[in-house]
């Protein structure tokens, strides 16, 4: 039997996961690694059936944290980024301000926001708000500032106002990057949720991970980052799907000006 | 014939302090005439024609456009440039309507009469050729095609002048010459007023009235040359001695600023 290029491009990420897996177990059980230093991943796997339910109650707090935090960054992202495309002096005022910011580690914001919120929910939303809405402001700028003079020159003189312009061609031009800029959000917005849950929380993934190390409970540690891990990705396939569907001129023709 | 665009001792500086981009400018087209401008590149073409449009001011003289002076972009004219510059997302019909989304009066009235606007749009498409092809997107189109749609998008707003910026620069020779006779039959059948940008002095000698050549910068008008060839003109005429000789004068003309 001949696997076809699409098949085998469907089926490798499957087949590299299931070999790291099995070179993982490998290691493990080869050197005896104890399991409270690096636990093989059926040791993983068999706590994480057993701690199901906390693991989920503790998984859909940190989704729920993500999901709002990651929303309030899209709103405000998308908001900034069309401020500082269509304005280049708003462009130059703000943007070295936005990097400045964006360099500082979030976690060190986290202690501020105990004070100011206390322990819980809101400094986790809040932080996965911040690390996740620089990027929505970058693309969104970019695709609207990017715009043809020609183009622009044709709608000008046929007496087209900023704001036409604006929703005529730059908003639908912005659309491709918008997308683009929202996979890496989303995933940026589980970093901000964990970091903080783990700082300052007692829900969450984070705080979960954080007290069974504590406990020496390692296998639950990587239960824990596991399921992190896969909520990113299906995340992440989500707006990769959504963005394939809504942008599909993007793709398609790369000889029109776009 | 009244005159529609009138140039009077025009010059443009981009920057206050920086050289003229074109000096001196004055001459006068005719409504319903049909004009090109030749020059080198970095002569000031591309400035004449934001000039005419109203997206630039001029520095010293005066611009009239319809009898009164240009104080900002009218929505009486249509452009066209090199690149067709269609907006990928939409249909190429949805392309052409795009003026009447933005000119008044059209604008106010696009929900009551879309239907009629449609109508519009995808009769000026079966002038250029296009019929057929109102739902595929630009990257469905070859190169021409799309520079039909972009001249069709510069004439559904029924705009009394059609500036093209090197509209037909960018195509291969053959495509080039269908493009002219379909430039000419669409001047023929509805009148309005072309100024033509082009590099190509064929182009300019088969489908214009008046040719101008301009000087390297700072931009002059050097020549101005009356192409008497009898219309119609069929793609024909431009084997004929009277085309060449036109060719010529201008080609000559060219050279001279080229080498001064
Ligand atoms: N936006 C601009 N800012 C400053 N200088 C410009 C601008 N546009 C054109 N110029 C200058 O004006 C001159 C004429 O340009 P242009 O009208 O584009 O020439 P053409 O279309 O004949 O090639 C050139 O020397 C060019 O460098
Ligand atoms: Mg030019």
């Amino acid at each position: 039997m001949r696997l076809s290029p699409k098949l085998i491009s469907r089926l490798a990420p499957w087949l590299l996961t299931g070999f790291l897996l099995v070179c993982w177990q490998a290691v493990c059980e080869g050197f005896e690694i104890k399991p409270f230093l690096f636990p093989a991943p059926s040791l993983v796997f068999k706590t994480g059936i057993e701690m199901f339910e906390p693991i989920m109650t503790h998984a859909f707090h940190t989704f729920f944290t993500t999901l709002v935090g990651f929303a309030v960054a899209v709103a405000v992202g998308a908001v900034l980024g069309a401020l500082l495309g269509s304005s280049p002096v708003i462009y130059k005022a703000l943007y070295p301000m936005l990097v400045g910011f964006n360099s500082v580690p979030k976690v060190a914001f986290v202690p501020v926001l105990v004070v100011w919120f206390g322990i819980g929910t809101i400094p986790a939303i809040i932080t996965a708000f911040l690390i996740s809405f620089f990027p929505v402001v970058v693309n969104v700028a970019t695709g609207l500032a990017t715009l043809e003079p020609e183009l622009e020159d044709v709608l000008r003189s046929l007496g087209a106002s900023r704001l036409d312009i604006l929703r005529k061609v730059g908003l639908p031009r912005a659309m491709p990057y918008f997308f683009a800029s929202l996979k890496v959000a989303v995933t940026l917005a589980f970093v901000g949720s964990v970091i903080s849950e783990t700082v300052a929380s007692n829900l969450g993934i984070g705080y979960l991970m954080m007290s069974a190390s504590s406990s020496m409970n390692m296998p639950l540690v990587f239960a824990g980052l596991i399921v992190i891990g896969a909520m990113g990705v299906v995340m992440y396939e989500l707006f990769a799907w959504l963005e394939r569907r809504l942008t599909k001129w993007a793709n398609r023709g790369q000889n029109a000006a776009i | 014939m009244s005159t529609f665009v009138e140039f009077e001792n025009v010059s443009l500086r981009y920057d206050d302090a920086g050289p003229k981009a074109i000096e001196d400018i004055s001459f006068k087209v005719e409504e319903g005439a049909f004009i090109s401008v030749v020059g080198p590149s970095g002569c000031g073409k591309s400035t004449l024609m934001k000039l005419v449009s109203g997206l630039k001011e001029p520095s010293d003289g005066y611009v009239y456009v319809n009898g009164r002076q240009v104080g900002g972009p009218l929505g009486i004219v249509g452009m066209a440039f090199q690149a067709a510059n269609l907006l990928p997302w939409r249909t190429t019909l949805d392309n052409v309507m795009l003026p009447l989304e933005i000119v008044e009066p059209w604008r106010s009235a696009r929900k009551a009469r879309r239907a009629e606007y449609e109508e519009m749009a995808r009769a000026q498409l079966a002038r250029v050729g296009l019929a057929g092809f109102e739902d595929k997107f630009p990257w469905e189109l070859s190169g021409g095609m799309q520079q039909r749609a972009s001249i069709c998008r510069a004439l559904i707003h029924k705009p009394r002048l059609l500036m093209l910026d090197e509209p037909f620069g960018a195509l291969d020779a053959f495509t080039r010459e269908e493009l002219w006779c379909m430039l000419r039959d669409l001047w023929q059948q509805q009148p309005f007023t072309v100024i033509l940008v082009t590099h190509d002095l064929r182009e300019a000698v088969f489908l214009a009235d008046t040719v101008y050549v301009m000087s390297k910068r700072p931009g002059r008008i050097l020549v101005q040359r009356e192409i008497d060839l009898p219309r119609p003109r069929d793609l024909d005429v431009t084997y004929t001695d009277a085309f060449a000789s036109h060719v010529h004068v201008l080609r000559e003309a060219i050279g001279r600023v080229r080498e001064s």
